[in-house]
């Protein structure tokens, strides 16, 4: 390849990381603007993140985020889990289409999914609250989970669950001395997975929030409305370094995971 | 002697077509019999319907007398070495070992007295901390065996257990398991697709084509008396010479290469060599016949040759006792 057609490539290259991560990196920086304003540039100051951590709603908010994904995402886990593992009993033609309609919800357009959720509470008179994020925020992070440990079991094969029984394991014992901790780090990062998705998701909670349910993307929305002010730029720094720092761990276990099965 | 596992019109269909139409078979106690075959002629289903992994679609196995339907895998009384071992990755070599002894729950004393015999047996005491990734293919071929023999099963299946290691050492391994397999007495159901190694190793060869048993027998007989066009043709070299409805196999090494002049009443076909491959302890001729489509092998052997060059005339004999008809 010649030089002039290298640099116009490797520019390109560039140009698109710019495009994708400026919008994010000018958020961030003016995270830490002594200006209110959000175009001038006036000097540095953690201040803006001093007042979050003194403004009760965005505590609060914080909390009921928090809360909501740890629940939502230990009750993705542990059905993702196990419906990956029941898949493996089901023929090939059957798992196929149980596979394809488990995968639907990653693809379905979010806003159909809250819009439906919340047809359906209203149906069922389910006051919406907590407990409906939390159901809705399982329903769209176990597909995930399941995805993440049928990629492992896939790769896992049959004959090491077939060594155990050969061995005098029964069913049990194969799950339990053999598949769970195989798998275990693939599980840990469906949790992790699901978490960082359930403490991102704007779009459904919005749909199945209650009054006293405010979680942080829902709040920053709110904020918003009012204009921007640094303060929604450190919340946002706040939880997208969150949400990097989990996906990153997410990805190293199961990159871990993958190279300790092949022998 | 004694049968320890008896097939009795065993079936197996997979989604409609037929793997293994009704085959009977029994397996003598302490023998060390292989199922050889092409890949896809059903020998590793076979193997698993004994493991109890696959289930016949019709007829039964017996262990020992028992029928083993119904009877779950971690519940028959015999272990399997798994082709790519299956070594459980996130245990030692000495859990692994223990895996077995620990889910029948043999007291902790017991355990330990076997292991001790068995790493001593295998000779994997000084690897006894490693994890199966810090072996070496043949350590882990080792310990896949240490790991069923601990229990001592009455029957030891073996699902080409040597196919992934190289030819030198696979050499050598087969004899250690042969060894090991009269030492012990246990029964081996060894499967392979390769010939040499059934050969070497088996009391008893049943040569698998399409889900039939063509022929069971010693490794002698399979290879001097041939019943069907398959096994002559399977196993080892063979020139096959049709008659009318029948055809007639003989060996390379029973082919006698005459110059045309000489005993002319030992003369059967005369062709032409048109190959010649020199292979260290033999040589091979490729002799194009005038009367017939077809080549025929010969091997000469160093010491014997006569100097044959490619091109040279040649008439082709052998011995009556040396030819075998085979049912088509």
């Amino acid at each position: 390849m010649n030089t002039w057609r290298r640099r116009a490539l490797s520019g390109y290259s560039w140009a698109m990381l710019v495009f994708l991560y400026l919008p994010i990196a000018i958020l961030m920086l003016y995270s830490f603007n002594q200006s209110r304003i959000n175009a001038v540039w006036s000097g540095f100051t953690w201040k803006w993140y001093v007042s979050l951590f003194e403004n009760r709603q965005v505590m609060e908010a914080l909390g009921n985020s928090v809360t909501i994904a740890l629940i939502s995402s230990v009750l993705a886990t542990l059905l993702g889990t196990a419906a990956a593992l029941a898949m493996k009993h089901f023929s090939l033609r059957w798992r196929s289409i149980v596979h394809a309609l488990i995968y639907l919800p990653i693809v379905i357009p979010e806003i159909m999914m809250g819009l439906s959720l919340l047809v359906l509470f209203s149906q069922l008179h389910v006051e919406l609250g907590k407990a409906t994020l939390v159901m809705a925020h399982v329903t769209f992070s176990m597909p995930f989970v399941m995805v993440i440990i049928a990629a492992r079991l896939a790769d896992m094969g049959s004959e090491l669950e077939e060594a155990a029984q050969d061995l005098g394991a029964t069913p049990w014992e194969t799950l339990r001395h053999v598949t769970l901790p195989l798998i275990s780090p693939s599980i840990l990062a469906g949790f992790l997975m699901s978490f960082t998705l359930s403490l991102d998701d704007f779009i459904i909670s919005f749909f199945v929030a209650g009054p006293n349910s405010t979680t942080l993307p829902l709040y920053i929305y709110g904020l918003v409305k009012r204009g921007v002010s640094p303060e929604v730029n450190a919340l946002s720094t706040l939880l997208i370094a969150c949400t990097v720092l989990l996906v990153v761990v997410a990805e190293l276990l199961r990159r871990k995971d993958s190279k300790s099965i092949t022998l | 002697m004694k049968t320890i596992i008896a097939l009795e019109s065993i079936e197996k269909h997979f989604s409609g077509s037929v793997v293994i139409p009704p085959l009977s078979l029994s397996i003598a106690e302490g023998e060390f019999l292989t199922l050889l075959g092409p890949s896809g002629c059903g020998k590793t289903t076979l193997l698993r319907m004994i493991a109890g992994f696959e289930e016949p679609t019709a007829g039964e196995i017996f262990l020992d007398g028992k029928p083993l339907t119904n009877v779950p895998p971690y519940r028959r009384d015999m272990n399997m070495v798994f082709q790519q071992y299956a070594l459980f990755p996130h245990m030692t070599v000495e859990e692994n070992i223990l895996f077995g002894l620990k889910m029948k729950k043999v007291p902790a004393a017991e355990q330990q007295r076997r292991l001790e015999e068995v790493l001593q047996y295998t000779h994997l005491a000084e690897l006894r901390k490693r994890t199966p990734k810090q072996l070496s293919g043949g350590q882990q071929q080792r310990v896949a065996i240490a790991r069923a023999i601990v229990n001592n099963p009455k029957v030891l299946l073996l699902d080409e257990p040597l196919g992934a290691l190289d030819y030198q050492l696979r050499k050598s391994l087969q004899l250690e398991l042969k060894n090991l397999q009269k030492n012990l007495g246990i029964t081996f159901v060894y499967v392979t697709h390769d010939q040499e190694e059934a050969m070497a190793m088996s009391d008893r060869i049943a040569v698998m084509n399409k889900g039939r048993i063509e022929q069971i027998a010693s490794p002698a007989e399979i290879y001097n008396h041939p019943r069907t066009l398959f096994v002559a043709t399977f196993i080892g070299e063979n020139n096959i010479f049709r008659s009318g409805d029948a055809s007639i196999a003989v060996r390379p090494e029973k082919i006698r290469l005459y110059p045309l002049e000489v005993e002319p009443d030992k003369h059967r076909m005369t062709g032409q060599i048109t190959d010649m491959v020199f292979l260290g302890n033999l040589r091979k001729l490729y002799i194009r016949l005038y009367d017939e489509d077809m080549t025929v092998l010969a091997h000469e052997y160093a010491g014997d040759s006569r100097g044959w060059r490619a091109g040279d005339q040649v008439a082709i004999g052998w011995a009556p006792e040396d030819e075998v008809t085979l049912r088509c």
